[in-house]
């Protein structure tokens, strides 16, 4: 794993260089909110998860992470191959016929490091809760870490789920936020505004941690070294991660537009050249 | 023709009760989730011999799925607890994307189903349940048709390795298959031996179909009666041999004729059989207020309605 900042900074701009490649072979995708969270998974996958890549849908005595918002695919599938659940090569059938990695992740197809499908928004919480309270069953100590987009807040079983996490004290458990402020059909304050996300988990009675620079990896490692530090005290920790939608390609950072978009060729070239090769290319 | 006794009225809902307190004592990863009705689905002894193991949800269905999916990582079994209608229809998209297509160990346990259910009315009565599990690639779908019998099935279900929607009910019905029975999950229990029509029923018709058998038999017909516990995956193979005798068949549930056990036979005989087909099923319509005495004998659903379908399916032949 690496071990200093710019290796953790290489391996960011070689994972937005995969998700480009991945949505633009396909033209198809969402590039948007992968990039966003560039550094968070390379946060949690490169620094502060315990795991075993010989892979165990039961992950007992590991970390256990789910993605409710499981369109952002292309950032999770680069950073396991990368991590080294499954080749690099793999990246390439992205969303082609009989392919493991599919539109949206998914168990079906087999592919080492997913647990769960996801796509169908608003349901990843509730199956990390039940992870996390199977593993209080099995005196497992580890951690489940769940990833939310915001918009996908809206859906109504987030909040039965975050009732349930605080009423049952599941403090195992870290979910994150992904605040970027955007969803399909523009800013979350337009389609439907949300509120003060803060106040309402706090109310909930969750701890809660903000992150305010979500695309800086140090800041993130900090942030998730910070909840690890929080949770295991009655109550289930909360990071709101501010990103930005498009983060490391200026053309798509700051808009909704590029949520579900894939880029040409020009736009993947312009694209690629502001990130520029690191680990190698598959 | 082969006599059943009934030995004594029992809910199939307390059957249920019955195996999921046994599974606590015999499988120590058997988990179970409750939304608010613990009473009414019977699982009070689950609970109180063994708090750590049961999972009080509040009225939140789609966190009770979701967190049920989330369990088995980790090897647990979880069995969910709600009426008929909130196991499916409310979280259908949660069964179908965390439980079904996720492959997860989930059982997922509906009791009050049909209209059976009674006063409540059409609100809590889902007619349709059955279809909607079916349907989903890799469901299990059992209907169970006594106390003996559902308690049976829940305990076999544990040992299933993948997703089951066990259905049964409210009303205290005639408990006569044997006690400590064994339940082979898809293998239809043939009753009675008969030649003229063949009867297959499922959950609560199966002991109106042997009544109607009876009556039959009084009037010089002899029906062979079926119980077609698991409507997914469905016998075929015994549905086929006994049509190939009686070369008709009446198919008889609680539940809409779209969807149910009647069009899962229809499909298996046009396939490989073709005959005369009644359906004893609510013809696409909702229930309503009411006993549930009443209500069967409104929406064709009893022994009398069976025994007119059977002599009019004979005349098709």
């Amino acid at each position: 794993m690496p071990q200093n900042t710019q290796q953790l900074e290489d391996f960011v701009t070689q994972v937005r260089r995969d998700i480009l490649r991945q949505v633009h072979k396909v033209s198809s995708g969402h590039p948007g909110g992968s990039l966003g969270c560039v550094e968070f998974f390379t946060a949690l996958y490169q620094e502060i998860m315990e795991y075993s890549t010989d892979f165990t849908m039961d992950g007992i005595n590991e970390d256990l992470f789910f993605l409710s918002n499981g369109h952002i695919s292309p950032v999770f599938y680069s950073v396991l191959a990368r991590s080294g659940f499954f080749p690099v090569e793999e990246l390439n059938t992205f969303r082609l016929l009989d392919s493991r990695l599919q539109g949206h992740p998914t168990t079906h197809e087999g592919l080492p490091g997913i647990r769960m499908a996801s796509g169908s928004l608003g349901q990843g919480l509730s199956v990390a809760i039940g992870a996390a309270e199977t593993k209080k069953l099995n005196n497992d100590t580890h951690t489940v870490f769940a990833l939310l987009g915001d918009g996908e807040l809206q859906e109504g079983q987030n909040w039965e789920a975050i009732m349930y996490a605080a009423g049952h004290k599941v403090d195992n458990l870290i979910a994150t936020v992904d605040l970027n402020g955007q969803q399909i059909d523009g800013s979350t304050d337009d389609v439907l505004p949300m509120g003060n996300m803060k106040d309402k988990f706090l109310a909930f009675g969750w701890e809660v941690l903000e992150v305010e620079k979500g695309n800086n990896i140090v800041e993130v490692i900090k942030g998730l070294q910070e909840a690890k530090k929080l949770s295991g005290n009655g109550k289930p920790v909360c990071i709101l991660l501010k990103t930005v939608m498009g983060n490391g390609v200026d053309f798509m950072m700051h808009t909704h537009a590029w949520h579900g978009k894939a880029p040409n060729d020009e736009q993947l070239e312009a694209g690629l050249q502001q990130n520029a090769e690191t680990l190698g290319d598959y | 023709m082969k006599k059943y006794t009934d030995t004594g009225k029992k809910d199939t809902r307390s059957g249920f009760g019955a195996g999921l307190a046994e599974l606590g004592k015999t499988n120590e990863n058997v988990v179970a989730l409750c939304a608010d009705l613990t009473g009414s689905l019977k699982m009070d002894e689950f609970k109180e011999n063994h708090p750590e193991r049961f999972f009080q949800v509040g009225i939140a269905e789609a966190n009770m799925i979701g967190m049920a999916a989330g369990m088995t990582v980790g090897g647990k079994i979880p069995f969910t607890g709600t009426f008929a209608n909130f196991s499916t229809g409310r979280v259908y998209d949660q069964i179908r994307q965390s439980v079904a297509y996720s492959g997860k160990n989930v059982k997922i346990c509906a009791s009050h189903a049909g209209l059976t259910l009674g006063e409540d009315g059409a609100t809590h009565q889902i007619l349709e349940d059955i279809g909607l599990m079916k349907m989903l690639p890799g469901m299990t779908v059992i209907n169970t048709c006594d106390y003996n019998q559902t308690k049976a099935a829940t305990i076999a279900i544990a040992e299933h390795d993948g997703p089951v929607y066990l259905r049964f009910g409210r009303p205290k019905v005639a408990n006569f298959t044997p006690e400590n029975g064994k339940f082979e999950i898809g293998k239809a229990v043939q009753l009675t031996e008969g030649t003229d029509v063949t009867i297959v029923a499922t959950g609560h018709l199966v002991w109106e179909a042997l009544i109607a058998a009876e009556e039959l038999e009084a009037n010089g017909i002899s029906a062979e009666v079926i119980n077609i516990h698991t409507i997914k995956p469905l016998d075929a193979e015994a549905i086929i041999k006994s049509v190939n005798k009686t070369g008709c068949i009446v198919t008889a549930e609680e539940h809409n004729f779209l969807g149910g056990l009647g069009e899962s036979v229809a499909r298996v005989l046009a396939e490989n059989a073709p005959a005369p087909q009644e359906f004893i099923a609510t013809k696409d319509t909702f229930g309503e207020s009411g006993t549930p005495a009443q209500l069967m004998e409104k929406y064709g659903l009893n022994a009398n309605a069976i025994k007119i379908a059977a002599e009019k399916v004979i005349k098709r032949k």
